[in-house]
Formats: structure tokens, sequence, C-alpha cells
């Protein structure tokens, strides 16, 4: 469904990405791991055309989106939805207005119907009943709901989550993962989220890959690279910030 | 200084102005892919057009005053205190009337709209519109575009108004000019073409300040100090495009109209 092949990306003389070349197949649920800063929502924009490679190649469907102008890659996106590390709520829109934006945008069916659908996205994300409240009035993970009920109510092919779970407490963090494994597994989606949240990427993912260093150092079953005897996969799951030393 | 930081600033400066002239001709071109939403263009007509009256009425009125006072004092030494309305009414209906609007609009709208856009941009808000399959162009930019350029010449024309009405009043009521010859010179030496000039020139001046305020906020980086940075510049090359664009139509219809 998505390939990506040597995709290089710099930002003045730092170079993010070194050459990353991943495949993510239908109906996959892919976490992304690695360090912070180390480029994993640089790549996961180069996935729907938020930002356009150095050099390489990323296909949709067989498609290359590296090759299109915004207008073409309008008709590409309609396949995904996409939940912000801050949610990226309209602050100027109510949470109705936010989660129907597309549908009305699109003005392809009812308004009766389109109401009908945000109620059923919020339902999903266990916000009944907060349509009329602005976005300024939301708590961290309440924003974060909304931003997952609008990037699914037109029932989008893929989503990406860019650390869904970044700046929560622990119990809204397991709410957020707990919808995100609900909406993989009842809407058939194909899921890819980065995140440096191991207890995240153990419940909403079957397969990770491993950015180190601007590469895919490592990728596999979720259970494998957890449990990993890699040093640098190792370190980086358990969270040991130096090598340790052999008795 | 160096050559190097000139060639680096001409090279910014042609930069910006190929970004601003293809965000333009993007706006002009938006038409073909997606009509403008009402709710959003009569929503930025109100912001713009009924919220900033009380600015360009009062730019117009104080300028109208200090225009007619001052034209007073020079005409009376030669006797010529009738020509004030005439002078008044075609300064302000060709030049001062859509400069000083157009500045005012720029300091109110013109940065207002660059620090909604510009924190739109920093809190990835413009990237949620892009994943939702919504051109940030025909989705922010079309309709401040389409609103400043339907309200920038209303605006004009009633600061205008105002201030000529307020030069009547100081020279009637406090310089002591005849009413009737005040009037009559007025309309004798004030031509449709005047009031056209002012017209076209609020039009541009309105795509001006559209054009750049909306480049600045959807280029905008870094965070607060990113929008900050942003907005004043925005102001700042808005300001100056207008002066200096004022000068090239002031010649180009002049020719046009009077040649």
């Amino acid at each position: 469904m998505i390939e990506v092949r040597d995709v290089t990306k710099s930002f003045g003389t730092q170079q993010v990405l070194r050459g990353v070349s991943l495949d993510i197949r239908r109906g996959e649920a892919v976490v992304i791991i690695g360090r912070s800063g180390g480029g994993k929502s640089i790549l996961l924009k180069h996935l729907i055309g938020l930002l356009q490679p150095d050099s390489g190649i990323v296909r949709v469907d067989g498609e290359d989106i590296t090759a299109m102008n915004e207008r073409s890659l309008l008709r590409v996106r309609r396949k995904y939805g996409m939940l912000f590390q801050m949610a990226a709520l309209f602050d100027s829109l109510t949470v109705e207005e936010n989660v129907g934006f597309v549908l009305r945008r699109q003005g392809l069916e009812s308004e009766t119907e389109i109401r009908r659908r945000i109620d059923e996205a919020l339902d999903m994300v266990e916000l009944p009943g907060i349509g009329h409240k602005m976005p300024s009035e939301l708590s961290g993970g309440m924003r974060k709901r909304v931003g997952l009920a609008r990037a699914i109510v037109y029932r989008p092919e893929i989503v990406l989550y860019d650390e869904p779970t970044t700046g929560l407490d622990p119990i809204a963090a397991d709410n957020i993962d707990r919808l995100i494994r609900r909406v993989w597994e009842t809407l058939h989606v194909t899921s890819i989220a980065v995140t440096h949240d191991m207890k995240s990427a153990r419940t909403i993912s079957n397969r990770i890959l491993m950015l180190h260093e601007g590469r895919i150092y490592s990728e596999g079953p979720t259970s494998e690279i957890l449990e990993s005897t890699d040093p640098v996969i190792y370190r980086f799951v358990n969270g040991i910030s130096t090598p340790q030393k052999s008795q | 200084m160096p050559v190097q930081l000139i060639h680096q600033r001409f090279r910014s400066f042609i930069t910006q102005l190929g970004e601003v002239s293809q965000l333009l001709m993007e706006s002009i071109g938006s038409f073909r892919h997606q009509r403008p939403s009402w709710k959003d263009f009569l929503y930025q007509l109100q912001f713009i057009g009924v919220k900033s009256q009380s600015v360009v009425i009062t730019t117009g009125a104080a300028t109208g005053m200090v225009l007619c006072a001052q034209t007073f004092l020079q005409f009376h030494k030669v006797k010529m205190d009738t020509a004030t309305g005439a002078v008044v009414s075609i300064g302000m209906s060709s030049e001062l009337g859509p400069v000083l609007a157009a500045l005012m609009l720029t300091g109110r709208v013109g940065a207002s709209m660059t620090a909604e856009l510009g924190t739109m941009k920093v809190t990835e808000q413009i990237d949620a519109l892009r994943t939702l399959a919504a051109h940030p162009v025909d989705t922010l930019v079309v309709p401040r575009f389409l609103a400043l350029l339907a309200s920038a010449p209303l605006l004009t024309a009633e600061s205008v108004v105002v201030g000529i009405v307020s030069s009547w009043w100081v020279g009637v009521n406090l310089l002591g000019i005849d009413s009737a010859y005040y009037l009559v010179n007025m309309t004798r030496y004030t031509d449709p073409p005047d009031v056209l000039t002012g017209l076209i020139k609020s039009f541009v001046f309105g795509a001006i300040i559209a054009v750049v305020s909306c480049h600045k906020g959807l280029t905008c980086q870094g965070g607060a100090e990113g929008v900050g940075k942003a907005t004043t510049e925005a102001v700042v090359v808005a300001s100056i495009s207008i002066l200096i664009v004022n000068f090239f139509l002031t010649l180009f219809l002049s020719r046009l109209f009077y040649s």
C-alpha cells in the first residue's frame, strides 16, 4: 500500500533522513519508534505528502506522491486521516464543526446525515454531547480524541498518528491507545503511528519499525522487537541512557 | 555592507516576490477548482469591512480637516481661499484617501490576518487542513482576498466622503470660507477620473494587503516569536509596497485618463 524508497531529507545542514526504505501493507498496524528528534514525525509527514523528500520515492497504491503538486495530492490525501501531536483542532470552530469539516466541505450528504456521522464519530471516541464546545474548553486528552474523531469521520483507508500519547497522563494515554486499537479493529484501516511510548507501541501495533540515525535500523513483529537483545533496540525499549558495562 | 550580504538580501527579495506572485496566481486560479465559501467570505467581509469603519472614518475625517486647514493657510496668502475645497477633494479622492485607508487597513486587517494564519501554521492547523484534503489557498486565502477586494474600495470611498465633508465643515465654520464657492470650486475641478483613480488604487491596495499578509502567515516559522516577526514583516512589506505601487499607479492612471 505504501512504499518508501531511499528517502533523504535535510533541514539546512542537518540531515534527518539518510535513505529510509520501508513497506506498509494494507490493514497493518505499524508503529515507528525512535529517539526524540530522530525524524519520526518528519518521516510520517512524508507518507502523506506534507513534506517532500530531497531524494527518494514515496508510493501510495502505486502512485509516486513525490512527483505531485499540492492540488494532485489532495486526491491522494482523501485516503488518509491524521491525528497530530497536539491534535491541531481548528480553534475558531466548535468540536462539531471540526469533526464535520470534511463532510460539509465535500457537500455530498444531507445535513441530517452529516450530523449523524459526526455523532457516530464522537460516540466512537467516547465523547458524546460535546459538539457545541470550543477546542479551548477541552483537556489535552479530549482534544486528541476529538482529533481522532475528525480523522476517522470520513472513513479513510489509512490513519496516521503523530505521537498520540505525548503529553497525556497514563490513564488518558491508555484511553487513546484503546481507541486507536478499536479504530484499527472495527474500521479495518491501515494504522501507522510514531511514538517513543513503548507501552503504547505494544498496545496499538502488530509490527514495529525502528528509526535510528536516519535509517530504518530494524523491523519485525511487535513482540520480537520489544524483546530484542540487540543493544541499540534493547537500550531504547528499556530506556537505558548509557551502554551497560559487562560484569 | 559586504557584497555577499547585498547579494543575499536581493536574492531573498526576489524569492519572496516570486512567492507572493505565485500566491496571487494561485488565488485567482483557485476559482477553477473550488467555489469560494460564501460563509467564509461573508465572515471576512464583516471582519474587514464592517469592523474597519471606525478606523477609516477617523482617518478620513482627520486627514480632510488637516488638509483643509493647511491648504487654506497657504492659499489665503494669495487670496485663493475658495479653491481650498477643490484641492482637498482631488487630494482626498485620488491620493490621500486610498493610500491612508490602505495603510490603516494594513495595520488593522493585514496584521490580524498574518497573526491568525501564522498561529495556525505553527500549531499545525494548516497541515491538518491539508490532511483533510483542503487546499489552504482555497480555504483560507481566497475568502480573505475577495473580502479585501470588495471592502477596500468601499472603505476608501467612505473615508474620502467623510474627509471631504469634514474639510467643508472646517473650511466653512472655522476658517470662514463661503460655502457656495467652496462647493462650486470643488465640483468644478474634481473630475470623475480623480474618483476613479482612487477606487482603482484601493482595489489594487486591497489585493496587496491580502496577498502579502496571507503569504507571511502561511510561511511563518517557529513559535510565538515567528508569528510576531511575520506580523511585523507583513505590515512593513505591505505598507512599503503600497507606497511604491501608488507612485507607479499615479503615473499610469494619470496618463491613461488625461493623455
